[in-house]
């Protein structure tokens, strides 16, 4: 027989822990709903297909869009190769297992620094070298992203069995062979997880951005937009706010990177999905 | 009949610990010899040595020699070694692409472009391994697909598709149930007309069922090895007689 008290206990502790999710489900639907609501009006097509003019007063963020699609472009094609080869390495090559678990740990490190650190440091070693531009922004974002690609296809990599390994072997297979025809088809999950939180992560950075891919609103070809300084989204929703005090383009961005960051959020959840029935 | 593979010697250690003492083996061509012993008593390592699988594990020192054929197997290319001297494992273990693309693997490794040559070969050695008319039908569909019999019959053609002079097989039935166990030794049974195959099993039965030679290992050491039907009738060592006559292991 439980006694009073103790209900009454079992019943409080029962009603916060709803109440604790109950807020943290409502803070959710009230940000996503107050920035979907006060932004969506504020999306047009003239928005989303001109240049700002200052002759027209007018605020339009091709521009920035392009700037975003650039810098993911340009990462993903240097940080793809040198992620992927990385964990390749770190897995089928590597002998020295305390070495391969230093470089293990310092990759989850470096995925906790503060973004705004790898601005700083970009901005020495890439802007000032070659000015403020795009190229430099995306490779502080390579820098970035590289832990992300290379643990992702790594712990993908240790998934594929063994025996597949052995089986090649055993078939007079070399090294190489063995990885290219039997390894890496195994792990393309895993790369393609990686693809898109990373994809996530330079969409939603702005700290290394804004020192080091600066803040212009000009529509470029992708070989003149990576050499010359721009905004991408969320840097440019940081400029109309806080220096304009535009926040109805402030807030159409970011219902705009709202609505990519689910769309991101639930293509990687399908991915997974998708590969782990594969495997079964 | 003519010894195919000849080891002298044989020492093998895994870091400091030793898994095989001192083997000297004689194994004859187009016949099946049968390594048989408890748990941990080399018989594996032994098979594993004989392709140099052993190769993928670090800390692996080998003394002695293994001659394939007369040449030294430690002193020649590895991967040439491995296509005379196939390999089937416990686990079926195809790869996760198409039935035809598993058995065309190893003769696409070793260069053979052409698709004519390559449907002949996937086509002759799915039908040396009885399992032509199962899959005939769906060659192009995936080899996961399959039952386990099924499975490791095709990871049989698979080694076969590159020709091997030696098939060498561990436990190649402890994961299938009786009836697919009985197609894997009649298989067996007909291969050697061609092939020199190298069993490793835990069921005595099977040994004395399907092979021609029998060798008893334990502890590392080769303790007795003769006609399977000397070994199973009148064993010469006492070791031998209690492990066949099932005392222990």
């Amino acid at each position: 027989m439980i006694s009073n008290r103790r209900k009454l206990f079992l019943w409080t502790v029962r009603g916060l822990m709803s109440l604790a999710t109950s807020l943290t489900g409502l803070l959710t639907l009230f940000l996503v709903g107050y920035v979907l609501i006060r932004g969506i009006p504020n999306v047009s097509w003239e928005l989303l297909s001109t240049s700002p003019s200052y002759l027209s007063d007018r605020i339009g963020i091709l521009p920035d869009i392009l700037n975003t699609i650039y810098i993911i472009i340009a990462t993903l094609v240097i940080v793809l190769p040198l992620g992927v080869g990385a964990a390749v390495y770190l897995t089928e090559y590597a002998s020295n297992k305390r070495i391969v678990g230093i470089i293990e740990y310092a990759a989850e490190a470096l995925s906790g620094i503060p973004s705004i650190i790898y601005g700083l440091v970009g901005m020495l070693i890439f802007s000032n070298n070659m000015g403020t531009c795009l190229m430099a922004g995306a490779l502080t974002l390579v820098i970035m992203n590289l832990p992300v690609i290379m643990r992702n296809t790594q712990e993908s990599l240790k998934t594929v069995p063994q025996a597949y390994r052995e089986g090649a072997f055993g078939l007079g297979a070399g090294k190489w062979r063995v990885i290219r025809t039997v390894v890496l088809p195994g792990c393309v999950d895993g790369v393609v997880t990686g693809c898109i939180l990373s994809v996530g992560r330079i969409l939603g950075e702005s700290a290394a951005l804004l020192f080091t891919a600066g803040f212009a609103h000009v529509a470029n070809g992708f070989i003149e937009g990576l050499s010359s300084a721009g905004a991408t989204l969320t840097v440019a929703l940081y400029v109309y706010a806080k220096e304009q005090g535009e926040f109805e383009v402030a807030f159409a961005i970011a219902a705009i990177l709202m609505i990519l960051s689910l769309l991101i959020n639930l293509s990687a959840t399908m991915v997974t999905k998708k590969f782990q029935r594969r495997n079964q | 009949m003519k010894p195919i593979i000849t080891a002298k010697d044989l020492c093998l250690w895994y870091g400091q610990s030793q898994a095989l003492k001192n083997i000297d083996i004689d194994i004859p061509e187009c016949s099946i010899t049968a390594l048989i012993g408890p748990s941990g008593c080399g018989k594996s390592t032994f098979l594993k040595t004989l392709n140099r699988m052993n190769d993928l594990i670090p800390g692996v020192k080998i003394t002695g020699t293994v001659k394939y054929n007369g040449t030294d197997i430690f002193a020649q290319d590895v991967n040439l070694l491995r296509k005379e001297v196939g390999m089937v494992f416990q686990k079926p273990n195809p790869f996760p692409m198409s039935i035809y693309d598993n058995v065309a693997y190893g003769p696409r490794t070793h260069g053979i472009r052409s698709k004519a040559r390559l449907d002949e070969i996937v086509e002759q050695s799915l039908k040396d391994t009885a399992i032509w008319d199962e899959v005939k039908d769906r060659l192009k569909k995936n080899a996961l697909g399959l039952s386990g019999g099924q499975q490791q019959r095709l990871c049989i053609a698979r080694a076969l598709a590159v020709q091997p002079q030696v098939l060498l097989m561990d436990e190649p039935t402890s994961a299938l149930d009786p009836i697919s166990t009985l197609k894997i030794e009649e298989l067996a049974s007909k291969l050697k007309e061609k092939y020199t195959i190298v069993i490793v099993t835990h069921n005595m039965q099977q040994a004395l069922r399907i092979s021609d030679r029998t060798a008893f290992f334990l502890l590392g050491e080769l303790v007795e090895y003769g006609d399977t039907d000397q070994i199973f009738s009148n064993p010469a060592d006492q070791r031998t007689n209690d492990y066949v006559t099932g005392r222990f292991g």
